[in-house]
């Protein structure tokens, strides 16, 4: 972003363009030269594929928009005739709809990437935020998506989800009212749902721009949690995480085509093949598979304001980590008591997504309120396991602990970072 | 591409190949995912299944017109007077723009069917008007005689006339 100083070309037509609108330097330094840390694992391949999977979303969705109709007397039809008459419309739609699931797969690890390397810490809040508030708006979306088929599961979702603002003591039935454009989820609803599902993913495509910027003034975390210190720390992004990336995203792609081919409904609900009828509630209302845990906790807590507070804190708690979480070590790898506690925690999610899909009734109550308790208490101990807490040794250097990790002295292939250009690398250790 | 791997001598040739090779299974695999995304605007099948109709021609005095719609267009369908037909065939062939007989226009002299669409820009031209008394194109001004063939104006060929069939004496199916 930042000067012309490593790109050079002797292109006429590159060189006419690059001194009226620098794309080619800004490209090289972020995606070329952009110097990465050389011990990143593949729990770094996730970014990538994430931004991968918005853009396939944005392009199925904007073709799928070409032939859905967004009204209550269409609108599921229109959605078989997508199935049915449009060339590869099935294929189209399959790989929307589970497009999403892997879309939200990719950032689940990347947010637990993120936690138990502790990429949240600083200098990293905001990029932690900016991601926080791409998984807010990937809700968002992915929620008015679902509403869209406007089968049954659309419709008790929506109305589901929507009255949760009629918790909001005093305004909570005006809120409603506003959010439907009527007394019930009708198709003033409908239409303003597909318009924002529209509109989302591009604002999505924003929060990730600067998402990215913030990732790039002080570069990715590593497996081992410490500063680049200098050029001997870092390999050029391309052609190593190039490649690195690609071949992630192969295995990635095996096991979407799989989804995408074999199990098309197996993230589904059936009752969503069903129209919406407002006069019938389905017999178990489910919502999708990414946002179990979250009404996991919502059914846990035998209060309708107070459900609704504890669902949306346990999103918004993760806003304040940084600050929760009191250790200067970033990386689980040399915090043995975090390390437990995050496994715990992760368990813990796993169990409250189970718990979201079953029955409200017997003993599931009681694990989801055992299991809500835990996950605030995960966040709620952090501070103190900071305190006490006693993290092992960190290594000196990225460099050092991957020349010991090898043994020491197979150096010929880490020598000084590949062909990073100095100037680039330098800059790496200015901003760090 | 120069890297740190070299030194033991390689054959370049072999990475040469894994990059083609690699780039080659990569474009099959992208024009994979684009030729869904092209395809889908093409017609889809319910529009397919609507591109024949089938036209009740009883009751179509002479000297009185129709218009169908067919796949989304106006189908003309006229019942000619004899004056009309008479007019159409004494025209020569040399003052034609898009020279072609009445006789290869019609299948019963009495019966003209053509897409009611303005070979210029896609207008419907108005009946039994313009200076050969056959249609007129507001838009740009075209001139059709009373075989629907182009006489004077931008357009540049004649009327269309889709493929139909009489079914019998008194119904035709078009497309």
């Amino acid at each position: 972003m930042s000067g012309h100083s490593s790109f050079q070309s002797n292109n006429a037509i590159v060189k006419w363009i690059e001194y009226r609108l620098p794309i080619f330097s800004f490209v090289n330094e972020a995606l070329v030269v952009y110097p990465t840390p050389k011990n990143l694992n593949y729990w770094w391949n996730m970014g990538s594929l994430a931004g991968v999977m918005l853009v396939v979303q944005i392009i199925t969705g904007v073709v799928l928009g070409m032939h859905y109709t967004p009204h209550t007397d269409l609108a599921f039809a229109s959605t078989e005739h997508i199935m049915r008459d449009v060339n590869y419309g099935w294929l189209l739609r399959y790989m929307h709809a589970n497009g999403g699931s892997m879309f939200f797969a990719v950032v689940y690890i990347h947010i637990f990437r993120g936690m138990y390397y502790g990429s949240y810490k600083a200098p990293r809040e905001l990029l932690w935020w900016l991601g926080i508030i791409i998984f807010i708006l990937m809700m968002a979306t992915a929620f008015m998506g679902y509403v869209l088929p406007w089968g049954q599961m659309s419709f008790w979702g929506a109305t589901v989800i929507t009255n949760l603002f009629s918790a909001v003591p005093i305004l909570g039935e005006t809120i409603v009212t506003w959010l439907w454009g009527g007394f019930s989820v009708d198709q003033p609803t409908l239409n303003r749902f597909f318009s924002l599902h529209y509109l989302l993913p591009f604002v999505i495509f924003a929060v990730v721009f600067l998402h990215l910027w913030a990732l790039h003034v002080h570069k990715s975390n590593n497996p081992l949690g410490i500063d680049i210190k200098g050029p001997q720390d870092t390999i050029p992004f391309h052609p190593y995480y190039t490649v690195k990336d690609l071949y992630g995203m192969g295995i990635f792609g095996i096991i979407f085509a799989w989804l995408l081919f074999f199990a098309p409904n197996l993230l589904g609900e059936p009752d969503n093949y069903i129209p919406a009828n407002p006069l019938v509630t389905p017999r178990h209302i489910v919502p999708e598979w990414y946002f179990l845990p979250f009404y996991a906790i919502l059914r846990a807590v035998p209060d309708k304001l107070f459900g609704v507070i504890a669902m949306f804190a346990s999103l918004l708690i993760l806003f304040v980590l940084p600050w929760l979480d009191t250790s200067k070590v970033r990386s689980a790898r040399f915090r043995p008591v975090y390390k437990m506690l995050f496994w715990a925690f992760l368990i813990d999610c796993l169990v409250l997504g189970y718990i979201g899909g079953q029955p409200a009734e017997g003993i599931f109550v009681v694990v989801g309120r055992l299991g809500t308790a835990l996950y605030f208490l995960f966040f709620l101990s952090l501070p103190f396991i900071g305190w006490f807490e006693r993290p092992r040794k960190l290594p000196e250097s990225i460099a050092k602990a991957v020349l010991e990790s090898q043994g020491g002295s197979d150096g010929g292939s880490s020598g000084g970072g590949g062909g990073a250009p100095d100037g680039a690398a330098a800059k790496a250790e200015d901003r760090g | 591409m120069t890297d740190s791997t070299g030194g033991d001598g390689h054959d370049p040739s072999r990475r040469d190949f894994l990059y083609v090779a690699a780039g080659g299974l990569g474009a099959v695999g992208a024009a994979g995912f684009v030729w869904p995304l092209v395809n889908q605007m093409n017609p889809s099948r319910d529009v397919l299944a609507l591109s024949s109709i089938e036209v009740d021609l009883s009751g179509i005095e002479v000297g009185q017109s129709i218009t169908v719609s067919w796949r989304g267009k106006p189908v003309f369908i006229r019942r000619r007077t004899e004056k009309e037909i008479a007019d159409a065939r004494a025209v020569p062939m040399d003052v034609l723009p898009d020279p072609e007989g009445d006789e290869a226009r019609v299948q019963k002299a009495e019966w003209l069917i053509m897409v009611g669409v303005c070979t210029h820009l896609g207008c419907v031209p108005l009946g039994q008007q313009g200076e050969y008394n056959g249609w007129f194109c507001p838009c740009h001004g075209s001139h059709y005689d009373t075989s629907g063939r182009i006489r004077k104006g931008p357009a540049p060929l004649n009327l269309v006339v889709p493929k139909y069939v009489y079914l019998d004496d008194n119904s035709v199916k078009i497309g």
